[in-house]
């Protein structure tokens, strides 16, 4: 099978006059990375591997050896659709290892890989369907976010130049074999919603930050700025990334069970009850940075508390009713992360957590049906509903003494993770805001 | 399957020359008894070819050709049969067929004439190119059209399009779909069809999605059944 893959983009890029071959990966941030290489040089790059510096890269630097292998995965080879077709160019996505082959401990997408390995073990895959949301603003130019147009949820707005981008967005994401499901206005002006359909965590983790960049890149061509920035303007709803998420076992949907209520399986139940249960300390992965925490307030439909319901948008989790009683499509819907993350990174501490609640069985807590958001914190107290790390340095203080997070990032990343995003929170810390000159300058 | 795809033949009960040499010769063939019936049997793909005889009908005969070259998929390759005292007849309808052939015939005639008719799809028995409704699979340089332009497909895509373009019309179960496109070792499970069903659905666009039919609790069909039509 690999060869006639190798095979089928050699021909590819032969045939379609392909002149640049991008090899793209990420770094632990989540920033997108890219080298190109020419046509000649990728039968090499396929069988071998092209060997670069990666002490450049953010969480790939180490003391010794500095030089890693990109390895192109050739179910990724796409060619980019908005890149003139007289020079054509594609990409593929890599995994990094080192110079001996084996798996580089810096990479995420490595790290997902082992993850979902160890899921495999179980015989479980790991499904994935995002709903992205983002920001389109004028071109940052030192000011606040500007937003394009005044729109609200679902509305029509079809002269707006951002209704045009989206749709021109969502033609390239399904020409790079990124299906959508729904797209719409969101409640904020120039907020948009970009619900993709399921695929495996791997390939999903992939879309999203194929995803991304085409929202960005689409938008950049017509003068726009798109932003995945959790919560750029105080006063509106900030942007999130839920992921519905199931476990299949073969062809069955390990989360369904006809007898149960909510038609929930005993693998479902225990896997929301692990995700719950080490809820705090994944958060500094799937929110990782300042920004992110401004989003988990309440008033603004993002989670607070640490809880789960069939239809209360204020918990962390929410059981979807499925179309038709479709037992393929029942699943959960986690709505803490938000579209600023490393996927690579938050899929696989999400895996871990809900497999670690599996395998210890772990007892799924009641539902809180009620508004959340409504209740004091002694009532919540009561009904032991916890809440959300409430800033990047609560959450850090929680991730660092996990082993469960340790594990599952593995001690490279977790140890560069941690001191890169103290120093963000140092930095934070340290700055004096326009709220306290606006505060403090006159009145003290 | 043969190369050359369906024949239409009209009469509906074609004279037995003609039926045992299409026969022999391997072409897959739908005897139609008029206009009508033949636009109601006509394939999604559209007819390959056809082979009309206006030696004993020649009003019907004509009409026949007119109606085929009017198709949604019009019928280039047709091949009508004349008597000796047709010929001049064919002088003000060139627009109406490809080439002729005078009755009575040798049937080694007829043979070479079709065969010459549909040199283009027989050149590579092998078929290094498979074709159905507009798609367009070269199976040598692995490289996909659709109505002309390319189609940029990922290595499992490009499996699972020419696993149903040369299997078109006929229902397959996930399963089978898996095991004959990833193979039999895949862990994924067949979700992963479903995945790349809703990707070349995508790829393909709307208006073309369905294609790639769902059937509802057995698999996926691509294109319609030649005969149910």
């Amino acid at each position: 099978m690999l060869d006639a893959q190798r095979d089928y983009v050699l021909r590819t890029v032969e045939e379609r006059g392909i002149r640049l071959v991008r090899l793209w990966f990420t770094d632990v941030l989540g920033n997108l990375k890219s080298f190109a290489i020419s046509p000649a040089e990728l039968e090499n790059a396929l069988n071998d591997g092209m060997s670069f510096d990666g002490s450049s890269i953010d969480g790939y630097g180490r003391v010794q050896e500095a030089d890693v292998l990109a390895l192109p995965d050739p179910n990724t080879f796409e060619v980019l659709p908005w890149v003139d077709s007289k020079a054509a160019e594609a990409r593929v996505f890599c995994d990094i290892a080192q110079l001996d082959g084996t798996p580089f401990e810096g990479d995420p997408r490595q790290v997902l890989r082992r993850n979902l390995e160890a899921a495999r073990k179980l015989g479980f895959v790991f499904y994935i369907a995002p709903d992205i949301e983002y920001f389109y603003f004028a071109p940052p130019a030192g000011g606040r976010p500007t937003p394009l147009d005044e729109g609200g949820f679902f509305d029509l707005t079809t002269t707006d130049i951002t209704s045009s981008l989206r749709k021109e967005t969502i033609r390239t994401l399904e020409t790079m074999s990124i299906p959508v499901e729904y797209s719409f206005h969101e409640d904020s002006p120039s907020q948009h919603e970009i619900d993709l359909r399921h695929t495996d965590a791997l390939a999903m983790a992939d879309s999203v930050m194929t995803f991304r960049f085409v929202v960005k890149e689409i938008a950049a061509m017509r003068n726009v700025h798109a932003t995945f920035m959790p919560k750029p303007m105080e006063s509106v709803q900030g942007s999130g990334m839920h992921l519905h998420l199931s476990l299949f076992k073969g062809d069955s949907n390990a989360f369904y069970d006809s007898h149960d209520p909510y038609n929930l399986s005993d693998v479902a139940k225990s896997f929301m009850a692990g995700l719950l249960r080490h809820a705090a300390e994944i958060t500094a992965v799937t929110n990782q940075t300042v920004n992110s925490y401004k989003r988990l307030v309440p008033g603004f439909e993002a989670p607070v508390h640490v809880s789960w319901a069939r239809n209360n948008r204020s918990g962390l989790i929410r059981v979807p009713v499925p179309k038709r009683g479709n037992d393929l499509a029942t699943r959960i819907e986690l709505r803490s992360p938000d579209p600023a993350c490393n996927p690579y990174l938050a899929f696989s501490v999400i895996l871990a957590a809900g497999l670690r609640g599996v395998a210890e069985g772990y007892d799924l807590p009641l539902e809180a049906d009620a508004n959340l958001f409504e209740m004091g914190d002694a009532a919540l107290a009561k009904l032991g509903i916890d809440q959300l790390p409430q800033s990047l340095n609560d959450a850090l203080k929680v991730m660092e003494s996990s082993q469960l997070v340790a594990e599952a990032l593995g001690e490279h990343i977790f140890e560069w993770f941690l001191r890169n995003k103290r120093t963000e929170w140092r930095k934070y810390k340290t700055h004096v805001s326009q709220f306290e000159i606006d505060t403090y300058l006159r009145s003290l | 399957m043969t190369a050359a795809g369906l024949l239409a033949v009209f009469p509906e009960a074609p004279g037995i020359d003609v039926a045992r040499t299409l026969d022999l010769s391997g072409y897959s063939w739908k005897g139609v008894a008029n206009v009508e019936t033949m636009a109601k049997l006509t394939p999604t793909s559209g007819w390959a070819g056809a082979v009309v005889s206006c030696d004993e009908d020649p009003e019907g005969g004509w009409a026949m050709c007119r109606a085929l070259r009017r198709l949604e998929r019009p019928v280039q390759r047709i091949l009508v049969l004349i008597t000796g005292a047709q010929v001049g007849d064919l002088e003000v309808r060139d627009n109406l067929f490809e080439d002729f052939q005078l009755a009575p015939f040798h049937p080694r005639e007829l043979e070479a004439r079709l065969r010459h008719m549909f040199y283009n799809e027989l050149i590579a028995p092998s078929t290094t190119v498979v074709e159905h409704a507009g798609l367009r699979l070269n199976l040598e340089t692995y490289q996909a059209t659709f109505g002309g332009s390319p189609l940029d497909l990922t290595f499992m895509e490009y499996e699972l399009l020419k696993f149903f373009v040369q299997n078109p019309g006929r229902v397959y179960s996930r399963e089978v779909i898996l095991s004959e496109v990833w193979g039999y070792e895949y862990f994924g499970g067949a979700r992963t069809v479903d995945v790349h069903v809703r990707r070349l659905r995508a790829k393909l666009g709307e208006e073309h999605a369905h294609l790639i039919e769902t059937v509802r609790s057995v698999g996926y069909r691509f294109g319609s059944s030649k005969w149910s039509g």
